[in-house]
């Protein structure tokens, strides 16, 4: 069937391990950073480029270079009293995200490279990772047309999609459900300042505190086979079914071909069953 | 102390983020209990959503005056409890701490002065000033120098009032909607093929329908909860497909099995090219077309209706859209040329994806559903373009039938329900009737008890005309309601900004906010809007919703239906129509316009007191207008107009005023009692039988037309009036985000929906922003040869446009992006073309 494949083929219906709360588990090089920056405020969120939190903090000088050059004015200097390190930069997504400039102006500035200077991609940054926090507030789940988040999203398509589902209690609209991958999400925290909800429903938070990690004894079957391009196994050749005369059954896409004329088929294996139990004899 | 709702949510997140973090927090109990505390002292209401053409029913819920809160109507077939992010911020809408609240003159030392500053005047003087300025009008230029622009966002019954006003109490017939910019051209293929207004399906055909075909048209954004039905049949049914045409890729993209871009103004190939599919495979339905359809060509080369001495008016050879015969055989010969080869060339889409979409048409087991907005209709080839789609179900005979349906949606709440369906264009009447038919003219005003004569046979300045002419001085009084054509209209610089400001001319704009229109406006007069007024909307679908005056307008705001009565408490016949003409009713001598528009025995039958106006809950509601009048307008202005229904041509027909208060709408024609959903279907539709009384079952007469056929009308591709040049390279497109309603008064006064979408910017392609040196947030200057606006350049964003061109939506106040466009139209719907216009890019 034509149009399973296609929906296969789109990224807001690729059957991949997305759970609702909007995590892709693909992007396991991620979970190096799952372990650190454990004295942050959840909330704040470093520069672009920034290092791993106790490193960044051995190289951050305190210098305010950042900050200065961020041409958004969205970075601040942790003041005493904060639970941020005194003096060090961050920035809160709810009231005003990384914009993603395509030059990155914060991470040259840094004279120490706690803004680590190879990154020159922002698309590669990693500030924090949105996830979907509160599914029973989002509108989206219960099927009301906002997507603002994803409509916001400078990833387009890849940081957020949308996964069409069914609506059940309304039974003929269909739900349009965010789903944020952690392999392209970079933390800038527009989803969250933009989402209308009082108080955001998808929030960036640190990566040690957004990232789930799969056990090490068990792969996603479907995944692997996706990153190998193919099975691991070598597949099974055509198979073959027991059908009355004209029937024939697609066993992928579950579809059962029935012959136009309506004479009831006749089951050829019956008559074959029968045969071989005669010539048994 | 118990939490408050808010604190509720609030703990509620922290809860969730807590969870994530791994920590768990005990939800308290109590903070439901008081949250149904709160909800007692709500009253809840049904309300139509004022925003786009889908009419989602909402509940409002009142408190102390005020609207609270909204919910979603799980009782509404349209929309079953949900709502767009537009629809979930319904409640703040009227809460803009801007609002106009008494009525605004431009004064110096004391008296009107086109060039004072805004003052606040009261109402009498208002209209004094105003009702001074129109008289005069009248008297030295005749009724042709006033007009009122209305809009498909007014009231049924604004409408009506507006409509009566000006075609009865002014003679004239400079009424129009901004409707017109919008379906003016939907009007016209429907008027053209079926010779009855609207469309033959409706919404259940999402459901019963397999194929959807998008003809230009992005529902994803623009009809949101409709587009999330098409969505859940295209997840569940087996064999759905989704196919999307338009010159850039947009959301409706998501769900594309087939997503084509093609070259402005092409789609006239691809719908040509699919009818000669059809023909030349010989997949037409013979039967259908035999007994169904007329064949018939259209004038072409009919210029882009721009002012006449305009080069490119000065070109055309033709003119108008007179239709001759024509035979199927000739027909087909016309369409002949329209090859695969050759529509692949011109629209530059890829082959197999026309022949993917043409197979779906001729297919005469696939169930097709077309859907179209803004893409065909502003088009200056819009009334052609609808008339093609109609050929190709025509072809076919998918029509009128559950699941296959040309179906022509509309953008705004009651762009059917008042715009077309009351008349308010500067040609029509109510019920599909024309002012230039003597037949139609004498029933109204047999209906609305004038003299014979009385309304103006000549149809009156469409909504851009009325611009040009008042920029020539030949207009001179202008009212503005219920819409923002300052930043709506195109090519403002040009003709609207130097009209208005003309010290000749007069310009009255009401409306609940400070728009870019008001500013530019002698007279601000504050408006009621949405729940502080009884209203009723008619959505795309034939569906008529009423709802109840839920608060009070803040201040000294009324309603437009208000403001319209009240003024023509100003005019006294003989100062309306002239002594000669009152004279031949005498017992009207020496009344006021509104004595014998509104206390005329019609719209005064139904007498009206406080607290007369309950739910069934025993919840009595106020009625401003009412109220102030002793009777209940609405409903006599609503039962008056249903005699158009009843006595015009049958068809039309809508329920007794007092059943929509008891349902979430009802589509008509409504008979019996009965709801309509598919119409010139023998079983379906009980017209077919009044029509065709030996109508077999389900036998198909479009009664519309004397001879019960439908038209197939061949229209050729035309090129578009401006193509992108070497000065200006690149083709520009306007339009509309989810966020965002119209001009953006209402939704960008909701915080939460301005800080989603601050401002407009400019979508464009990568390669093409590369080539300038541009890159994502590079502020540009966008140029045609009308302005300019300034705005940033977005490279990630939810439109991805192709090389060549880019899109801009028009909702941000400080970016007037249709003042770039020409003031062309379809010289046949005369709507504007937002879609197509050359443009330059210049980094700053």
């Amino acid at each position: 069937m034509s149009s399973l494949s296609n929906r296969k083929r789109r990224a807001f219906l690729l059957g991949l391990a997305k759970t609702a709360c909007g995590v892709s588990l693909t992007a396991l090089g991620i979970s190096l950073y799952t372990r650190q920056a454990k004295s942050m405020p959840a909330l704040a969120i470093r520069p672009p480029g920034a290092l791993p939190e106790d490193e960044f903090l051995s190289r951050c000088v305190r210098c305010g270079l950042c900050v200065q050059d961020c041409p958004y004015d969205i970075l601040s200097l942790a003041e005493l009293g904060t639970d941020v390190p005194v003096g060090t930069p961050y920035y809160t997504a709810r009231t005003g995200p990384c914009e993603m400039c395509d030059d990155i102006p914060c991470v040259p500035a840094c004279p120490t490279g706690a803004l680590d200077h190879s990154l020159t991609k922002i698309n590669q940054a990693r500030m924090g990772l949105a996830v979907l926090v509160d599914q029973e507030e989002c509108i989206a789940f219960q099927g009301l047309r906002c997507e603002v988040c994803f409509n916001v999203c400078p990833v387009q398509e890849k940081a957020i999609t949308l996964e069409y589902r069914h609506n059940e209690r309304s039974g003929k609209h269909a739900l349009l459900i965010p789903i944020v991958h952690s392999e392209h999400c970079t933390g800038c925290g527009l989803c969250e300042e933009a989402c209308v909800m009082e108080e955001a429903t998808i929030k960036v938070l640190p990566m040690h505190l957004a990232k789930g990690e799969l056990g090490k004894h068990y792969r996603l079957g479907w995944d692997q086979k996706e990153k190998a391009g193919k099975s691991l196994v070598k597949p099974d050749g055509k198979r073959a079914f027991n059908l009355p005369e004209g029937v024939s059954y697609d066993y992928e896409n579950s579809e059962l071909t029935t012959p136009a004329s309506s004479a009831p088929p006749v089951n050829k294996a019956l008559e074959t069953l029968k045969r071989g139990i005669k010539e048994a004899k | 102390m118990k939490l408050s709702r808010r604190a509720f949510i609030k703990s509620q997140a922290v809860v969730a983020a807590a969870a994530t973090a791994g920590v768990t927090l005990p939800l308290t109990q109590l903070v439901s209990a008081k949250e149904e505390d709160d909800d007692e002292e709500i009253r809840w209401d049904k309300i139509p959503c004022r925003f786009c053409g889908t009419g989602c029913s909402v509940l409002a819920g009142t408190r102390k005056g005020r609207i609270v809160a909204t919910q979603g109507d799980p009782d509404a077939p349209v929309n079953k409890g949900l709502n767009c992010i537009k629809g979930y911020f319904l409640s703040k809408i009227m809460y803009g701490e801007d609002r106009v609240q008494q009525p605004l003159l431009r004064m110096k030392d004391g008296e009107y002065d086109k060039k004072g500053e805004f003052t606040p005047v009261s109402w009498d003087k208002a209209f004094d000033v105003m009702a001074d300025k129109w008289k005069t009008a009248l008297k030295t230029k005749g009724p042709t120098a006033v007009g009122i622009f209305g809009s498909g966002q007014w009231t049924i019954w604004e409408g009506y009032a507006a409509s009566k006003f000006i075609k009865a109490g002014m003679r004239s017939n400079n009424l129009d909607p901004n409707a017109r910019h919008c379906m003016a051209s939907a009007v016209g293929g429907f008027m053209r093929a079926f010779g009855i207004d609207e469309p033959m399906g409706c919404y259940d055909d999402f459901e019963l329908g397999e194929v959807f075909v998008l003809w230009g048209s992005n529902m994803a954004e623009m009809h949101p909860i409709l587009w999330s039905r098409l969505a859940d049949t295209r997840l569940t049914k087996k064999g759905s497909e989704v196919h999307v045409l338009s010159t850039y890729k947009h959301r409706s993209f998501e769900l594309a099995d087939n997503g084509i871009i093609f070259e402005p103004q092409t789609d006239l190939i691809i719908a040509n090219y699919i009818a000669n599919y059809i023909v030349q495979n010989g997949a037409y339905n013979k039967d259908f077309i035999k007994n169904h359809t007329n064949f018939k060509r259209t004038p072409v080369d009919i210029g882009y209706g721009l002012r006449p001495e305009h080069p490119l008016e000065k070109k055309k050879k033709g003119k108008g859209g007179k239709l001759s015969p024509m035979t199927f055989e000739e027909y087909a010969k016309e369409i002949s040329k329209y090859t695969l080869e050759y529509a692949a060339e011109k629209t530059k889409v890829p082959a197999a994806q026309l022949v993917r979409l043409a197979k779906v048409f001729a297919d005469p087991n696939k169930k097709v559903m077309s859907l179209w907005t803004m893409g065909v209709n502003q088009h200056t080839r819009g009334v052609w373009m609808n008339g093609l789609i109609y050929n190709i179900h025509l072809l076919m005979g998918k029509i009128s039938e559950p699941g296959n349906s040309p179906f022509s949606l509309t953008g705004q709440p009651s762009a059917c329900g008042t715009a077309r369906e009351v008349g308010t264009f500067s040609h029509r009447l109510p019920a599909d009737m024309m002012v230039k038919n003597p037949k139609h003219r004498k029933l109204a005003e047999k209906i609305w008890k004038l003299p014979e004569g009385t309304i103006n046979p000549k149809p009156g300045f469409h909504a851009v005309l009325m611009q040009r002419m008042m920029k020539d001085r030949v207009m001179n009084c202008y009212w503005q309601q219920c819409n923002n054509n300052m930043q709506a209209g195109p090519n403002i610089n040009d003709e609207m900004l130097p009209a208005w400001r003309d010290p000749a001319n007069f310009i009255t704009v009401s409306d609940p906010y400070p728009t870019v229109s008001a500013v530019e406006a002698d007279l601000i007069l504050p408006t009621a809007m949405w729940a502080e007024k009884e209203g009723g909307f008619g959505n795309a679908e034939r569906r008529t919703q009423f709802w109840r005056q839920q608060v009070d307008a803040p201040g000294m705001s009324k309603s437009d239906l208000w403001q319209v009565m009240e003024f023509s408490k100003r005019f006294t016949v003989e100062e309306a129509w002239g002594k000669e003409h009152a004279a031949k009713m005498p017992e009207y001598a020496g009344k006021t316009l509104y004595e014998v528009l509104f206390e005329n025995g019609a719209v005064n039958q139904f007498d009206y007191k406080a607290g007369d106006i309950q739910d069934s809950d025993d919840n009595t509601y106020k009625n401003q207008e009412s109220e102030e009048a002793g009777f209940y307008v609405q409903k006599g202005l609503f039962e008056e107009y249903r005699r158009f229904q009843q006595e015009g041509h049958k068809g039309h027909e809508q329920a007794p005023f007092d059943e929509y208060h008891k349902v979430r709408g009802m589509r008509w024609p409504v008979v019996d009692g009965k709801e309509t959903l598919w119409r010139f279907r023998e079983g379906y539709d009980p017209h077919v039988k009044y029509y065709k009384p030996d109508a077999k079952k389900g036998e198909v007469y479009f009664y519309g037309q004397k001879d019960g056929r439908a038209n197939i009308i061949f229209a050729p591709y035309e090129a578009p009036p401006e193509i992108p040049s070497k000065e200006y390279p690149m083709w520009l497109c306007t339009g509309r985000v989810l966020e965002h309603w119209h001009s953006g008064t209402m939704t960008q006064r909701v915080p939460e929906l301005h800080r989603a979408v601050p401002e407009a910017l400019v979508y464009m392609n990568p390669n093409d922003a590369r080539e300038q040196g541009l890159q994502n947030g590079s502020k540009v200057k966008v140029v045609s040869p009308r302005g300019e606006i300034i705005t940033r350049i977005n490279l990630r964003g939810r439109n991805k446009t192709p090389r060549g061109l880019i899109f801009i939506p028009w909702f941000d106040a400080s970016r007037l992006v249709n003042k770039l466009m020409l003031d062309t139209t379809d010289p046949l719907s005369k709507e504007t073309d937002y879609k197509k216009c050359p443009v330059k890019i210049i980094k700053i």
